[in-house]
């Protein structure tokens, strides 16, 4: 009994918190893709980016704030600097609109020109975040960092192996929490939100029914801005941040909202959960697991690993590939195809 | 005619800008800007097949460039025997796994009906191949990586003359285009850009972490070569009383000479390859393809199987990319799978094309021409502009040190911007295609 | 003069006119009905009138103003709605969330207008929270034409509504426009069923190529032999 509790003990330390702090990030990111796809119409490139764009401002509020000696106690000071941070980039993101993309809209230009002009988005706000913080790691998380720490865990259970919960893990599952409820509770609730969704689904009729197209898409933006700052400084937190890293989160991201059905916003959060727990749960070494659960003479020597965390971009990778194959429209019935 | 003039005229820049690096900064300079800007006028020509003629938005031409690179180094290294001997025969029997396992996917999905028991059975086929390839290549790859880690570890190559290595490398490119191609084609283009990222992504990642293959990023340096080396030259008779005749340093010359030689090959490749290009564009095939880029509506319905079609192209595109990557190892000399990066090989490429005409090959080839020679030129533009804009600034201030420091981040910024210029103001591009899309 | 008139409009969609000098006009809580073969222009005139489609001879007016050179937004707001032929609802959107949608612009209180829509539709009420999208296309229609009624207009304009829906449906469907026809809209349509379409029309317009062929009551123009022959099938 104590084995059995022992391995999910492990198991819940090493897959389960992990993977539910990292989909809950991967949520908000695939929310901010969708948003926009299913308002604009396409795959926005710049998105990781942004959310690199977005957390550097945070990080620079943190910084500030921090010399002035403002804190949260035990949390961290940058959920004070959030704020700032989508400020910043929802106003960064509301230039390139204007500047970039509207003149597309105005045409009616093909998807695929949305795409490439998202990659030269991508370019320069990837050159402004390196530009002025440059391509290193940055830490900028402080306060208490466990919530529950493994040896705590193991006296007061009584097991060998702990359980740790981070403050930022906790925190992001908080805070996915509130801002999915809120996103929800606006997309349907509101008459901006029931706008927004009425644009997505049928631009023609949404015109004729007197929907300024202009407002939708401003607000799409902000939106999309605020879950990536969110979700940036999220994983920042929890990990930590690097702008090229933010750039890679973007097939993950991909993947999640593909998987859930693009443009659907509850498939995006399902299909972030499935890439996190995929990723997770494929590139986790069994080996200590499975010392709890079967005799000894049938382990082997090697790390029953299915795949090396180097191949962790491959899950979301192939999960994508099994999804365009199998069922192009997602999970949950996107606009896609 | 008066096109042809333009094209001329802008070719002639290109050139005179060349030649204005090697009169000033210095000729060795000169020439390794020209190899770069040939190899980058190939890969260009590729990303323009795909998108020009059929409108295919490729985000990974870094993968098929990489797999160009690969080839380039398993054909031209000798093969470690030792390895071969400690675990040769586990990777090949993992290769034939590999092969049953997705022969045995495709056929069941091609024989079963579409239902979720096909997609549950495939998946079991895939994952039990999986294990059975683990358990056979694992102990192999471990035997090999131990074999002299320090110089060797992996298993070599084929010792093939490296000319060989560029074919070869298209046929990489050309494989893994035509898995990506036949999974994602024909869905929305959005899903061949994810897919073609999340593929290049995987193949650097293969590179980098597959020592037994590739020694990782230990690097494998020092590969064949298809021109004589320096040091050879230098000791040549023929050669010494060439540069004497000259009157230039035999040193020198011998650097000079080499690059010359590559400048030769490439040159010979990009001709071929435009040729066949151009002969393509005009050929019933490629107004067949242009004319499917142009309304997929129409086409459809004139029975034409656009997504077959896509397939070609793409597979084609990737050849040359392929082989250009091939190129671009083969002068480096070393295969540095660290130095495969998105930026540097998927959207400098994308800039060319865009810049340079979409659809026009001789534009694709100037865009690459043009964005190289910027892209070296920009970090030397850049540091004496930021040196310039600081020069007001206190000699140790340090916001003037991070700007300067900063410096090299620019190019990041400007290439995306002329991406953004180009496409919204001459979206046609430096040359643009003769024949004007229909809208 | 009419409530709404489109007075010979010629234009097209940028090449060729399509419409040559074609006249439409609509009463005051009457039904007008365009007819005519495939490829006459019917919908073309439908949308010239709605300013979908420019048109650089002739005019509309509506209720004595020249509208000719504002959008199809700005029409609505000026009391006109049209329900297009397909893609005319928003699919994962709830019934209810339909009418509200139709009800955009207006910032008084929508909930009597949308009680007159189920009174209308008793269906949609019974359907209220499901997504318009499963609906079966007659219901679908039915929200269609909700979804414009939510903007109070004074005009409604529907495009080919009974397309791909039963006959039963049919005939409910014009039973209804008659309905909204008696609460003082005006309604105009284009119809392929021209023989149903004329028998509850006020006014009928017979097109052929872009160009007025017959213009008379919907009576008149069921019993004009020529027409019967030519448009009606005997």
């Amino acid at each position: 009994m104590e084995d059995f509790l022992n391995a999910f003990a492990l198991l819940s330390n090493f897959v389960l918190v992990p993977a539910i702090a990292y989909g809950s990030q991967l949520a908000l990111g695939a929310l901010g893709v969708t948003l926009v796809f299913g308002i604009l119409r396409f795959s926005n490139f710049a998105h990781g980016d942004t959310m690199a764009f977005g957390t550097m401002f945070t990080i620079l509020a943190t910084w500030w704030l921090q010399s002035l000696g403002v804190n949260l106690g035990p949390l961290p000071t940058a959920l004070l600097a959030l704020p700032v941070g989508i400020l910043v980039c929802a106003i960064y993101v509301l230039i390139c609109d204007r500047m970039v993309y509207k003149f597309y809209r105005k045409q009616k230009a093909d998807p695929v020109i949305y795409l490439i002009a998202s990659v030269g988005v991508m370019f320069v706000t990837n050159g402004i975040v390196r530009f002025i913080i440059g391509p290193d790691d940055q830490n900028f998380s402080d306060g208490q960092r466990f919530i529950i720490k493994a040896r705590d865990f193991k006296t007061m259970t009584g097991l060998s192996e702990g359980i740790s919960i981070k403050v930022s893990q906790g925190l992001t599952v908080v805070t996915v929490i509130i801002v999915v409820t809120a996103l929800f509770w606006f997309l349907n609730k509101t008459r901006t939100g029931k706008s927004m969704r009425a644009y997505s689904d049928n631009e023609d009729l949404a015109l004729l029914s007197g929907i300024n197209p202009d407002k939708v898409v401003a607000v799409t933006w902000i939106l999309a801005a605020a879950l990536a700052t969110i979700a940036g400084t999220l994983y920042g937190l929890d990990k930590s941040f690097k702008p090229f890293t933010y750039f890679q989160l973007l097939l993950p991201i991909f993947a999640s909202a593909i998987v859930g059905g693009l443009g659907n916003p509850l498939g995006a959060i399902a299909g972030a959960f499935v890439i996190a727990f995929s990723e997770i749960m494929v590139t986790y070494a069994y080996k200590r697991f499975a010392g709890y659960l079967l005799p000894e003479e049938w382990l082997s020597g090697g790390l029953l690993q299915l795949l090396s965390t180097d191949y962790k971009f491959a899950v979301s990778f192939i999960i994508l590939l099994l999804v365009l194959l199998f069922r192009p429209t997602g999970i949950f019935k996107g606009t896609g195809v | 005619m008066k096109s042809a003039m333009k094209n001329v005229f802008l070719f002639s820049i290109m050139a005179a800008l060349i030649v204005f690096v090697g009169q000033y900064q210095s000729w060795n300079l000169a020439l390794s800007i020209l190899n770069l800007c040939l190899i980058s006028a190939v890969m260009a020509l590729g990303v323009n097949i795909q998108w020009g003629y059929a409108g295919l938005f490729n985000v990974g031409v870094m993968g098929f460039a990489a797999m160009g690179g690969l080839a380039a180094m398993l054909i031209s290294v000798s093969p470690v025997r030792e390895a071969w001997s400690a675990g040769g025969v586990g990777v090949i029997i993992g290769l034939f796994i590999l092969i049953s396992t997705v022969l045995a996917a495709v056929f069941s999905y091609k024989k079963m009906a579409k239902s979720p028991l096909r997609a549950l059975l495939i998946v079991f086929i895939c994952v039990v191949g999986y294990f059975i390839l683990r358990s056979v290549v694992d102990p192999a790859t471990s035997a090999i990586e131990k074999v002299n880690p320090a110089s060797t570890g992996y298993l070599g190559g084929l010792g093939l003359p490296i000319l060989l290595a560029w074919p070869v490398g298209g046929l990489f490119a050309g494989a893994v285009a035509w898995v990506v191609g036949k999974i994602t084609l024909g869905l929305r283009t959005d899903y061949l850009a994810i897919a073609t990222l999340g593929i290049s992504e995987i193949i650097v990642a293969v590179l980098k972490h597959e020592d037994w293959l590739t020694r990782g990023v230990k690097n494998v340096t020092g590969l064949s070569r298809p021109v004589p080396y320096e040091i050879g030259l230098q000791k040549s008779e023929w050669f010494l009383s060439l540069s004497q005749r000259l009157g230039a340093n035999h040193v020198t010359f011998s650097s000079i000479f080499v690059k010359l030689c590559y400048a030769g090959l490439f040159t010979i490749v990009l001709l071929i390859v435009l040729w066949l290009s151009e002969k393509a564009l005009r050929s019933p095939w490629g107004r067949m393809m242009r004319a499917i880029r142009d309304n997929e509506v129409s086409a459809n319905a004139m029975g034409k199987d656009i997504t077959a079609r896509h397939l070609q192209v793409f597979v084609l595109g990737s050849i040359v990319v392929g082989i250009a990557g091939a190129m671009l190892t083969t002068l480096d000399g070393q295969l540095t799978p660290s130095t495969y990066q998105p930026l540097r090989f998927t959207f400098l490429i994308w800039v060319m094309v865009i810049v340079g005409g979409s659809g026009n090959n001789w534009g694709a080839v100037l865009g690459g021409f043009v964005i190289w020679f910027f892209w070296i030129e920009a970090e030397p533009l850049g540091l004496w502009l930021m040196d310039l804009i600081t020069s007001g600034m206190d000699a140790d201030s340090p916001l003037r040190a991070h700007l300067i420091e900063s410096a090299a981040h620019m190019r990041l910024m400007t290439m995306g911007l002329i991406l953004l210029l180009a496409l919204r103001f001459s979206p046609r591009g430096l040359i643009p295609e003769k024949v004007g899309r229909h809208h | 003069m009419s409530y709404l008139i489109g007075e010979n409009m010629t234009g097209g969609y940028g090449g060729a006119d399509i419409l040559h000098d074609c006249t439409i006009a609509a009463e005051k809580g009457e039904i007008a009905v365009i007819v005519g073969p495939n490829g006459a222009g019917k919908s073309t005139a439908m949308k010239a009138v709605f300013g979908m489609l420019k048109i650089h001879t002739g005019r509309v007016v509506l209720d004595g103003e020249d509208i000719t050179n504002l959008s199809p937004q700005d029409r609505v707001a000026k009391g006109m709605a049209f329900v297009p032929q397909t893609s005319n609802v928003f699919p994962s959107m709830s019934v209810e969330e339909n009418l509200e949608m139709g009800a955009f612009l207006r910032r008084d209180d929508i909930y009597k207008t949308m009680d007159q829509v189920f009174e209308l539709f008793p269906i949609l009420k019974e359907k209220r929270k499901q997504n318009a999208g499963e609906l079966s296309g007659g219901q679908r229609q039915q929200v269609a034409v909700g979804r414009a009624l939510m903007t109070q207009p004074k005009l409604l304009m529907l495009d080919e509504p009974t397309a791909g829906v039963s006959p039963i449906v049919m005939d409910e469907l014009f039973d209804r426009i008659i309905e909204v026809a008696r609460t003082g809209i005006s309604i105009l349509m284009v119809e392929q069923n021209a023989r149903q379409a004329l028998n509850i029309a006020d006014k009928g317009y017979v097109l052929v190529q872009g160009r007025n062929r017959y213009t008379d009551t919907g009576e008149a123009l069921m019993n004009d032999p020529e027409v019967r022959k030519s448009f009606l099938g005997g």
